[in-house]
């Protein structure tokens, strides 16, 4: 009964979504004056479609609580005996599951936005809400068609299939759905893009209204790219933090045309200016959330991610990575040569270096791009190759380094138009602390160009962020800006972070019999034993690292190989320690023919920067959002009050007095 | 020439989207295959996973060529091929089963529900077996001849376009 409520539910969100877009779309055929009485039904639509797709997922959230079996998806990823969280995690780490997630998130924005937002002119409002209800309806589609999360089974399972052990940690249960936010909030900035194409209202106050929405994606974004790596550090066992996996780039590309979203809009709502490439990113970064759900779901690339897998879906998300991008960049190319030029400006203003570095996180974004999808372009000749770090560090760096020195100066610069002597002073800063820190590193040692110069960077990046607050009253500082500084700083502690552990990492792989002692950095690690401890669903070999710095009290560490029964599956479960300075991770291998154990043991200074910085980044644009919606309820109250004052004054008549000012 | 760019997108979005609908319809080739194929069997001997059909080992493979199916009774694909396993046996095929991580009670259920196909069911607690073997899940059908040699692997569940292939095999593992 459960899954026929949330099927029920899914099939009137669908409805709804396609009164939401006949509904606006009648608006626009209406004549300047009038209004079509159909128009009045979009809003509405929004807001109930959204709380119909909300119900759905409580109810498949609600099956897989108590495992249901005779739902086809509960029967295969889940499993009676699993931990409870895990229970719930599951019903989004499947293909249909996430998939309703995503409708789910979709119809809630679009229900938030119809509700909530009435700056826009209702003419584009209804233009955006059309969009919207297009943009949900391909993927009420793609579920209710190809991917029906609720269907049942003939005969119920007498257990569930388990889910994929690797998957079955509480990184999963953020992870996605803090990414799948992200995306979401990416269709709504593209909806709105749509909406000021169509209805020719590309301005600031559209500019106002976008950029709540993409700094919210940006962050979620942010936090769950963040969230995703470390999972994969510690989930993974490699110790490496980032794989360059198709997966993990289709999570950064639109991240990286948000970073050039956000800046773009924000320069469109404080300026005027660069109107078409805010619209064309707005577009772009939409596209890459779709083609991330596209390169996961389709099975076109191989990567450790794919799970659920299958051709014939890959080509539903294609048809509507056609219909809407295809449709979009059509609209784009027809529409964007009447949008009317911005404001001009000057190659040296604070505008200058934003488009400079939209140009270089574009470039960024196209490097990762042809890296991705090179693997699927040499294929179609029947060769197979594997793109990894060795073409996207150096490859990227090209573009990011510019960036990032560009980033140094940008806030310094004045809008519109300045001169570089004006910042002399502090010009020779960055540049002397980028060039004293590669020279103070190099003294000590023979260290890779990349991670050096990220060092030397990092150093001018970390001063450089909070160069903008000089000569200024702290106090009086919005808390918008505050939110840059912390997102720039962010950047360099991250930037710091990966630096260190490419130039500085140790790493030691030893066959250790129980008893042993290995040194690695000022660490000595003993295995004192190797024991088998089973768990819910698991079975494993524990080994018991003895750990001490410098001749200290030692720390036991207990990395796992586990094996999992259902699926058969075995995992490696890291153990970590984690000092100020850096972190400790150890695995632990197969046991050889002589009894000794397979043991890997890293020192990886700083690393924890990395993620640091990555949340440091995050709660920069969490500052910049409270700080532009203070403002902005401000201005609405003020300009409320002054309304309803004029409104006073008027009713009182000409003979009231005036107030005095 | 601004008319002209503004069209650029598009051409690349256009360019990505034909490419990707073109490897869309191409075969894609992911099968690890076994190294195990054209190798004897390992020895093992399994105990039997309930008290209704004998244990197997390696021992069981002679006179004739015969399937070894590997499957377990929590594994939902099992239950999709059963039917074809069905009617393999009524071909007069000979099924050797190994249940990975089952329990006699759980097997037991399983064959009531879904049918029997098996002449033996050695029980794999540990998937050592499976491992020997080669096979990386469940369920997963070798054809084995009559010297105990591995001649073919069928990784998956068994479909109904698949008995004929599996009926081929036998008949050239002659």
């Amino acid at each position: 009964m459960i899954a026929e409520i949330g099927l029920a539910a899914l099939w009137l969100a669908a409805a709804l979504a396609v009164l939401q877009m006949i509904s606006g779309a009648a608006a626009l055929r209406a004549g300047p004056g009038e209004t079509n009485p159909l128009a009045i039904y979009a809003r509405p639509a929004a807001v109930v479609q959204a709380f119909l797709a909300v119900l759905a997922f409580a109810m498949l959230l609600r099956s897989f609580a108590v495992t249901d079996l005779s739902l086809k998806l509960v029967a295969t990823n889940s499993h009676s005996m699993k931990p409870f969280i895990y229970k719930l995690t599951g019903t989004w780490g499947n293909h249909e599951g996430s998939m309703l997630l995503w409708v789910g998130v979709l119809a809630a924005s679009g229900g938030l936005l119809a509700a909530f937002e009435r700056r826009l002119p209702e003419l584009t409002m209804h233009a955006t809400l059309a969009v919207q209800g297009f943009v949900a309806l391909g993927f009420y589609a793609f579920l209710l068609l190809s991917s029906n999360p609720f269907e049942r089974l003939p005969v119920p399972a007498v257990e569930g299939n388990g889910l994929n052990p690797l998957l079955q940690d509480i990184g999963l249960a953020i992870h996605p759905p803090t990414l799948y936010a992200g995306y979401v909030g990416l269709s709504v900035a593209f909806s709105l893009a749509m909406g000021a194409l169509l209805t020719r209202e590309v301005n600031p106050a559209f500019a106002r209204v976008m950029r709540p929405w993409v700094l919210g994606a940006w962050v979620l974004l942010t936090l769950g790219i963040t969230a995703g790596s470390y999972w994969a550090y510690y989930e993974l066992g490699w110790g490496g933090w980032w794989f360059w996996d198709p997966v993990e780039n289709a999570s950064l590309m639109p991240w990286l045309a948000a970073t050039a979203l956000m800046h773009s809009v924000s320069v469109l709502a404080a300026r005027d200016a660069l109107r078409t490439w805010t619209i064309m990113l707005g577009v772009l970064a939409f596209s890459m959330s779709m083609l991330g759900t596209f390169l996961v779901r389709s099975g076109v690339l191989t990567s450790v991610h794919a799970f659920a897998v299958d051709p014939e879906r890959g080509a539903f998300i294609l048809g509507l990575l056609g219909l809407y991008i295809g449709g979009a960049f059509t609209i784009f190319a027809l529409r964007a040569g009447a949008v009317a030029e911005g404001k001009r400006f000057a190659v040296t203003s604070r505008e200058g270096a934003l488009v400079f570095n939209n140009v270089m996180l574009s470039a960024i974004l196209a490097i990762v791009l042809l890296g991705t999808l090179y693997p699927l372009l040499t294929e179609a000749f029947d060769v197979r190759v594997s793109v990894g770090p060795p073409y996207f560090n150096p490859a990227g760096a090209i573009f990011a380094i510019p960036m990032l020195l560009v980033m140094a100066v940008g806030p310094l610069l004045r809008w519109k138009s300045d001169k570089p002597a004006r910042i002399q002073f502090e010009l020779m800063l960055i540049a002397a602390l980028v060039i004293g820190m590669i020279a103070l590193v190099s003294f000590f040692g023979q260290f890779p160009l990349l991670p050096l110069l990220g060092l030397g960077l990092a150093a001018a990046l970390a001063v450089a962020a909070f160069l903008p607050l000089r000569g200024r009253s702290l106090k009086r500082v919005p808390v918008a800006t505050w939110g840059m500084v912390l997102a720039h700083f962010g950047i360099a502690v991250s930037l710091f972070g990966m630096a260190c552990e490419g130039a500085f990492s140790e790493e030691r792989l030893a066959a250790v019999a129980p008893g042993g002692t290995e040194q690695i950095g000022d660490f000595a690690v003993t295995l004192e034993a190797v024991t088998p401890i089973a768990g819910p669903n698991w079975t494993a070999m524990e080994a018991r690292l003895a750990v001490s710095q410098d001749g200290g009290a030692p720390v036991i560490l207990t990395p796992q190989a586990r094996s999992f029964w259902s699926p058969p599956q075995s995992t490696s479960e890291s153990a970590l320690l984690t000092k100020w300075n850096g972190q400790l991770y150890a695995v632990i291998g197969n046991q050889a023919e002589d009894g000794r154990w397979q043991v890997r043991i890293w020192w990886k200074p700083f690393v924890t920067f990395i993620w640091y910085g990555g949340l440091l980044i995050g709660f920069g644009g969490i500052l910049s959002i409270v700080g532009r919606m203070r403002v902005d309820l401000k201005r609405r109250a003020a300009s409320t009050k002054g309304a309803q004052r004029r409104a006073d004054v008027e009713a009182l008549g000409p003979a009231a007095p005036q107030p005095a000012e | 020439m601004r008319k002209l760019t503004l069209w650029l997108p598009l051409a690349l979005f256009a360019f990505f989207a034909g490419l990707a609908a073109y490897m869309l319809t191409q075969e894609k080739d992911q099968f690890v295959e076994s190294t195990m194929i054209g190798q004897p069997l390992p020895a093992f001997a399994l105990d039997p996973a309930f008290d209704g059909l004998p244990g197997a080992s390696k021992a069981d493979f002679s006179g004739k060529p015969k399937l070894l199916n590997i499957w377990a009774s929590w594994c939902l694909p099992c239950i999709a091929e059963a039917p074809q396993l069905e009617v393999l046996k009524q071909q007069g095929v000979e099924i050797i089963g190994i249940a990975i991580r089952d329990k006699p009670a759980d097997v037991a259920n399983f064959l009531n529900r879904y049918g029997n196909p098996y002449t033996r069911i050695g029980s794999d607690k540990i998937s050592e077996v499976q491992l020997a073997i080669g096979s990386s899940g469940v369920p997963e059908t070798f054809v084995i001849d009559s010297k105990g040699v591995i001649r073919h692997q069928h990784i998956g569940d068994i479909r109904p376009e698949d008995v004929p292939v599996l009926l081929r095999e036998l008949e050239e593992a002659q």
